[in-house]
């Protein structure tokens, strides 16, 4: 089985936001970078299906030189290949990520790419049917169990107050949600055996974007909240405000 | 040229979920301040009536695709719906209406939809927004990134723009009591293909009878501080007497305390409600990310400096086993319950 897995690099979730300079972006000082979370059940379910199945798992990222610590996160967990799709500055749209990525799948005929279902730092839930829609690939999102026999695909989507049960057939594109798996965590022969694997460095096709970033702020600060110390006799009170001040019961 | 815009609302088993008025109202609204037409789409059976409805809320003509046409398309045998399918009617609908512009609710089937039909109709696309304008004739739309720790502004190249609505942030404003005129749409028109059925949604499990965190008004949420499963019936008593859902923090989703779906925050689900009530939840920024947009936020905690405090509109500090008990009776008390 060929399957090929997207990775990306993010900030770190606890990371405090400042806004750049530029008022469009983050101010990249002092931010730690991590491998997005919900990537990592995609490179698990792939080694996974490869130890299985066979095949190989080729990790592949687009973005700036930065990204390949993405990749490399892949290799410590067990994948024998990488690619950097590289481009020339991080100031790219979803679109542009999902262009790249998918001219790049398309030439490789995977059986499976798998995905992280989004990445923590933009959240646009889109790569992964974006992908699949420019190489007419199903897809199936937000899976938290996959089952694949044969060619034929049966996966849980969690949906609100439950899951779909979807059938597909492969070849297909997969976004991974927590649940799936539990990533393992690299060994020390295994993170010995990545430092020689080589990132392979391709072009990129499209450097176009769909839209850009006007501005970016922080969210309107709350005023402070009223606060409450002397526990249940207090209650009536904010039962009280609920009702009359906030209007909400 | 000239701007005309399709909203896509979901319906479920005949009835609108309240994203359809949502979006039905900020279409009708963004199209007066462009000043130019829209028109409303749905999938769905025996839902003529109550598309007919949306009139109120502004809609002037609903396009009707009647669901099981449409499956009776689909190479899966027993498909209830299609994603790729569903994308493909909003995508062949948009072309056929000359719409450039089109609005989808944020709901799981939405965001799933969206990105898909972005590309079949080469649209520029913005997920999850949270706040729309028009300045000087461009939409501009807002939406948040770094989970929820900041907001981005984000203009669109061409005039093509597909936008999903967050659930529970935009406004239903009924405008009157005007009926909508229904035109049913063809499946035979709609050109679909064997490709379009991808991928077919064969059952759809309800996790429990309960009210879901994503669509709930009201949610309790319960974390570490409860100090074990067997007292979550505090919470849950609690949300029973006010018509609330029941969330939780990792932390005790992790325990096995509770189930994934109710998990609230960056791994979790992203709710809006109109109150959340946070029992026992310090308030790491990963929960935060989920419910930092909640309306009103009343946090239970015994530790004052926790950081659920600093966006709490309302905080108790103290025990949840003497407030959360002492709050469900005055409750109980003020509904008459
Ligand atoms: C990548 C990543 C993703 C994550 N995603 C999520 C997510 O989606 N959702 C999420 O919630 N977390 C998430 N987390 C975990 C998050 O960082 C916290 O660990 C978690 O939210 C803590 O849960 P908690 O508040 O229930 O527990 P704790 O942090 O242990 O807090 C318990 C609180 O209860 C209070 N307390 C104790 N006893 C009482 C009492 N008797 N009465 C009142 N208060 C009491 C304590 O003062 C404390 O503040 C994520 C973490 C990572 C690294």
């Amino acid at each position: 089985m060929k399957i090929i897995v997207g990775v990306s690099l993010v900030p770190d979730s606890t990371t405090k936001v400042k806004i750049g300079a530029d008022k469009k972006s983050i101010d990249e000082a002092g931010v730690s970078y991590i491998l997005n979370p919900y990537d990592e059940f995609a490179v698990e379910e792939a080694l996974q299906l490869k130890e299985k199945n066979g095949g190989e798992v080729i990790a592949i990222s687009y973005g700036t030189d930065k990204a390949k610590e993405a990749i490399k996160k892949a290799f410590q967990m067990g994948a024998e290949k990488g690619v950097l799709i590289k481009s020339a500055t991080a100031d790219f749209d979803t679109y542009t990520a999902a262009k790249n990525l998918a001219d790049y799948i398309k030439g490789q005929s995977p059986d499976l790419v798998l995905f992280g279902k989004t990445s923590i730092d933009f959240d646009g839930l889109s790569v992964p049917a974006m992908v699949a829609e420019m190489i007419e690939y199903p897809c199936i999102n937000v899976v938290v169990k996959l089952d694949i026999n044969g060619n034929e695909i049966t996966a849980e989507r969690e949906i609100e107050g439950g899951k779909e049960i979807v059938v597909s057939n492969l070849p297909a594109v997969i976004g991974t949600q927590k649940g799936i798996n539990n990533p393992r965590y690299p060994n020390l022969k295994s993170i010995m055996a990545s430092k020689s694997k080589p990132v392979e460095e391709v072009t990129p096709t499209y450097n176009g974007n769909k839209y850009e970033v006007t501005e970016m702020k922080l969210p309107p600060a709350k005023s402070a909240g009223k606060i409450f110390t002397n526990g249940a006799a207090d209650v009536p009170e904010l039962v009280k405000l609920l009702r009359e001040e906030a209007k909400v019961i | 040229m000239s701007n005309r815009i399709l909203a896509f609302v979901e319906s479920k088993d005949g009835k609108f979920k309240n994203s359809a008025f949502e979006v039905v109202s900020e279409a009708k609204k963004i199209s007066g301040e462009l000043g130019c037409e829209f028109e409303v789409l749905t999938i769905g059976s025996g839902i003529d009536a109550e598309a007919e409805n949306l009139g109120s809320y502004g809609a002037s003509k609903v396009l009707v695709v009647d669901l099981n046409d449409l499956n009776s398309k689909s190479k899966f045998p027993g498909t209830q719906y299609s994603h790729s399918a569903f994308a493909k009617v909003v995508a062949e609908t948009a072309s056929q209406k000359g719409a450039n512009i089109i609005l989808i609710s944020g709901t799981g089937l939405g965001k799933e939809i969206a990105p898909r039909v972005a590309i079949k109709t080469d649209s520029a696309f913005c997920q999850d927004c949270v706040a729309l304008h028009i300045d000087g004739g461009n939409i501009i739309a807002t939406k948040p990134v770094y989970a929820g720790k900041s907001m981005i502004d984000m203009k669109f190249n061409g005039d093509k723009i597909l936008i999903t609505l967050r659930p529970n942030v935009f406004k239903p404003v009924k405008s009157g009591d005007a009926k909508a005129a229904i035109e049913k749409v063809d499946v035979g028109s709609l050109n679909l293909t064997d490709k379009d059925f991808s991928s077919a949604v064969k059952e759809v499990v309800v996790s429990s009878e309960k009210l879901d965190v994503a669509e709930a008004d009201i949610i309790v949420s319960g974390g570490r501080g409860l100090r074990g499963p067997e007292n979550f019936h505090l919470v849950e008593t609690l949300a029973g007497v006010l018509g609330a859902a029941t969330g939780a923090s990792r932390a005790v989703v992790d325990a096995g305390w509770r189930g994934h779906g109710e998990q609230v925050g960056q791994t979790g689900k992203t709710v809006s409600p109109s109150l959340y009530i946070a029992v026992g939840i310090s308030g790491a920024i990963q929960h935060l990310a989920g419910m930092s947009s909640s309306k009103t936020i009343v946090a239970i905690n015994k530790d004052k400096d926790a950081p659920i405090f600093q966006i709490a509109d309302y905080g108790m500090v103290g025990d949840a086993f003497e407030i959360v008990p002492a709050l469900t009776d005055e409750f109980k008390k003020v509904l008459g319950s």
